[in-house]
């Protein structure tokens, strides 16, 4: 990521007692987190527990029942915000990609730079380009999402969502629909622009990333925070029971220790 | 004696091509074929209705099935949104308009705006203005349908992931869903538009003048104008299909080359026990 220019991420995210419930189904019961500017933090808990539906409130992908959400500057529980110019402060990363597949993987890039914030089309490739090149797809710009492997697509996708110069990115579990040898490329991506000092928040099963790259470790289960702290804390001494039963089953990938008791 | 299924197949394979053979056979030397000639084709005559058939005929066919579709087309668009819409509302009113229409035949809509209309409130709007907007309303209905579906086959990521680079709906829906659901009822939308030019026919029953003639009413009014017996109907019919099979063709052909391309790559599952949870 030699050529990416440094970013200066000014947002944070503060979250204070949000709630979110699908019908009668409370999905987040009282969650608060706040995120300083520049911080990475990984959102780690088993499947169900709610990471998505916060990390979509964050950027109103879900409309909150109740709480307070603040985003650099925005507060996007405010029913007056311009929640477009929210999101493009926001960086968005899908666990399916969500490339469009009917343009181009340099169109993917631009169509937002030159539609919403009116890019002249030679500045947005220019941009789209240099963030090609630092995701090391370059010479692909002119291919179709289908052409491209599973890695190199969520590649794509980051560098698409560093094309609109967000302040703050949301990863939601970027590396679980890909073939194992492309985690490690997406990995490297995130890791250098965690440290360029890009807010980042990660939904993610890849201890080794959470434990090397996150400042912060915060474990949800059923809807609420049950621990957080340092990744070296978190995840490498956990002081709530429901935590160490989380990381003894994600760690123990035979299963064999969950069989013993 | 036995056979084996293979000898079977064989001798009940070679029994069925018998019978047909026989029955072409019979069809061919029992006919009264001077009288079929007489009646359906008649070649010598069928140099007098060119160029009229093409003319008028084809060319009021083709003009009805365009008008009619372009305005089919706009109309099913905004139900189609309508459809798809959160206002409820806006469901209903859809909901009520498509039911009704594919519930009614389009020749009751046709007879409505040509006959009735102008006997009721005395309107006197051009004869393809009727067409139009009685074909248009009706298939409308069809179209309305064709196009949520189409819409509502883009995946629900598309449209998140537009909406997270900072689109607003309307050009999240302009740029990304519609173009990729335009691919997806192409297809649809060619078959739509074959049933149209064959229902441009209905407008036989609005007794037109001899300018406003489509392939039908010219068809019919040539058994008693070329002395032909039924050959102008025939000439009528080829003529569709010289515009319905291609288009079958290109439909078919939308459908495999859509099959092939945009396809996103489906990504592999990881299933590697760090993602599994008891
Ligand atoms: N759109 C939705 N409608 C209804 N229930 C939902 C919806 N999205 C998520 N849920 C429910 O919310 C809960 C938390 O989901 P999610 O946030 O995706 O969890 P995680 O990402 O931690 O696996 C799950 O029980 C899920 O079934
Ligand atoms: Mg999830």
């Amino acid at each position: 990521m030699s050529t990416s220019t440094p970013v200066q991420s000014a947002a944070g995210v503060r979250i204070a007692g949000l709630r979110k419930a699908y019908g009668e189904n409370e999905v987040l019961k009282g969650i608060d987190l706040d995120v300083a500017p520049g911080e990475v933090v990984c959102l780690i808990g088993p499947s169900g527990s709610g990471k998505s539906t916060l990390l979509r409130c964050i950027n109103l992908l879900e409309t909150p029942n109740a709480g307070v959400i603040e985003v650099g500057g925005f507060t996007a529980t405010d029913p007056e915000v311009n929640i477009d110019a929210l999101r493009r402060r926001v960086g968005m990363v899908f666990q399916q990609f969500n490339l469009f597949p009917h343009l181009t993987v340099l169109r993917n890039c631009t169509v937002s730079q030159v539609k919403v914030l009116k890019r002249p089309k030679a500045e947005a490739e220019a941009i789209a380009l240099r963030h090609l090149e630092a995701v090391g797809l370059g010479h692909l710009a002119h291919r179709f999402p289908g052409e491209l492997s599973g890695g190199q697509q969520q590649r794509v996708a980051i560098a698409r969502a560093l094309s609109m110069d967000p302040e703050l990115m949301l990863f939601d579990e970027p590396t679980s629909a890909l073939d194992p040898e492309t985690v490690g490329d997406v990995l490297a991506i995130m890791r250098k622009l965690a440290q360029d000092g890009m807010t980042m928040v990660v939904v993610t099963h890849e201890m080794g990333f959470a434990r090397e790259v996150a400042d912060r470790v915060v474990f949800m289960d059923g809807g609420v925070v049950v621990e957080q702290g340092a990744a070296a804390e978190v995840i490498g001494n956990p002081s709530q029971p429901r935590t160490q039963d989380f990381l003894r089953r994600v760690l123990d990938p035979t299963h064999v220790g969950l069989e013993a008791e | 004696m036995s056979m084996t299924p293979r000898q079977k197949a064989r001798v009940s394979q070679g029994i069925q091509i018998g019978v047909f053979a026989l029955a072409i056979l019979l069809v061919v030397f029992l006919a009264n074929w001077p009288l079929i000639i007489d009646s359906f084709f008649r070649f010598d005559k069928i140099g007098g209705m060119f160029p009229a058939v093409i003319l008028t005929g084809l060319k009021n066919t083709l003009f009805y099935t365009l008008t009619s579709f372009a305005f089919g087309l706009v109309l099913g668009l905004v139900l189609a949104l309508m459809k798809t819409a959160s206002f409820a509302p806006y469901r209903w009113l859809a909901t009520a308009y498509i039911e009704f229409f594919r519930g009614i035949p389009a020749i009751l809509v046709l007879l409505a705006f040509g006959l009735g209309m102008p006997l009721a409130f005395g309107t006197t709007w051009p004869q393809w203005v009727n067409v139009t907007v009685a074909l248009g309303l009706s298939s409308a209905a069809y179209i309305a349908e064709t196009l949520r579906a189409g819409l509502q086959a883009v995946p629900k990521g598309q449209m998140e992931a537009a909406r997270s680079l900072g689109m607003p709906h309307w050009r999240a829906m302009v740029t990304i869903v519609i173009p990729q659901a335009f691919k997806i009822v192409l297809p649809p939308l060619t078959n739509e538009f074959i049933l149209l030019t064959k229902d441009t026919s209905l407008a036989y029953i609005l007794g037109m003048m001899i300018t406003q003639y489509e392939l039908t009413s010219f068809g019919r009014n040539g058994i008693t104008e070329y002395g032909a017996g039924m050959t102008p109907l025939i000439v009528a019919g080829a003529l569709y299909l010289v515009v319905t099979l291609p288009l079958s063709f290109l439909a078919r052909w939308f459908e495999k080359r859509s099959a092939q391309v945009s396809r996103p790559q489906r990504a592999k599952k990881l299933t590697a026990t760090t993602t599994k949870e008891a």
